[in-house]
């Protein structure tokens, strides 16, 4: 693809889109573990205090 | 309510510096390659992130074995924890492989035989989700999963060595490539440097994530627990 080329290519835009699927993926999969955690909390704290009520 | 340890502060600390490290030395310290221009930036995370694959499926393959044997739910936890982290970085992997492919083989996808090892091997993981989901009894979840996570590791090794193995056009770093391979470069000792730190870099996030998905996973136990006691 590249034989008849004269200097680097010119692909900075494929470089960027990398980028944002790297960083994206990783924030999205960061933001699922914070929004699992903060539910599983509050899941822990409304049974704990069932089970408070029940004693 | 179990308190965040220090050492995974640290742990946290350390990786978001090493991560900022590693992104400044992809785009200021690494030269840009002479034919393939700025889009061979990619390729430090694109392989770091193969590698967190196949590291954690690895993990999980290791935390069957120990699941089978002890029967303890630590290790269930432990290998479900490492395909989630898993599947993300291999997913990252073929995107931004896709998206390396375009300017450099004129196409987004081809049927090459290291792409497909590497989607088959995406797919086996995303099926051990969907496995896990159709199974309501933990122990029984956990032993099917371990046995699937041991056996869905064989197409590990078949995807790192497909393009050793097989007749390709995906460039190898490491090892001799195939004559026929498009996008093959020689690394400088910069670009060299650059991508040791970032395997190095993806390493630490891996234990970074695998420990806090981990802690998620005991929490969640504990919300069952509990729950099952409510119930009755």
């Amino acid at each position: 693809m590249f034989l008849l080329q004269q200097g680097p290519a010119e692909t900075s835009a494929y470089m960027i889109a990398g980028y944002a699927v790297i960083f994206g993926i990783m924030l999205v999969y960061l933001i699922s573990l914070h929004v699992r955690r903060r539910s599983l909390r509050q899941d822990l704290e409304m049974l704990q205090d069932l089970e408070e009520k029940e004693q | 309510m179990e308190t965040k340890p220090r050492l995974l502060t640290i742990l946290d600390t350390v990786t978001v510096i090493m991560l900022l490290l590693a992104t400044a030395m992809v785009f200021f310290y690494a030269p840009m390659e002479a034919t393939m221009g700025q889009v061979q930036r990619v390729f430090y995370f694109h392989v770091a992130a193969g590698w967190v694959g196949m590291v954690s499926f690895l993990v999980a393959a290791i935390s069957g074995v120990a699941y089978l044997i002890t029967s303890d739910h630590k290790w269930d936890t432990a290998g479900l924890s490492a395909v989630e982290i898993g599947i993300a970085f291999a997913f990252i992997n073929i995107v931004t492989g896709s998206i390396w492919a375009r300017p450099i083989w004129n196409t987004w996808w081809t049927w090459d035989p290291r792409l497909t090892t590497a989607t088959v091997m995406e797919l086996i993981y995303l099926a051990y989700l969907m496995l896990r989901s159709g199974i309501e009894d933990p122990d029984r979840r956990a032993r099917f999963g371990a046995v699937y996570a041991i056996v869905g590791f064989v197409s590990v090794p078949l995807t790192f060595f497909s393009a050793r193995l097989f007749r390709t056009i995906h460039p190898v770093v490491i090892g001799s490539n195939d004559p026929g391979a498009e996008g093959t470069f020689d690394m400088t000792t910069r670009m060299l440097q650059t991508f040791l730190f970032s395997l190095l870099t993806f390493t630490f996030i891996f234990a970074d994530l695998l420990w806090h998905r981990i802690r998620i996973g005991r929490l969640a136990d504990r919300v069952e627990q509990l729950r099952l006691k409510t119930m009755q």
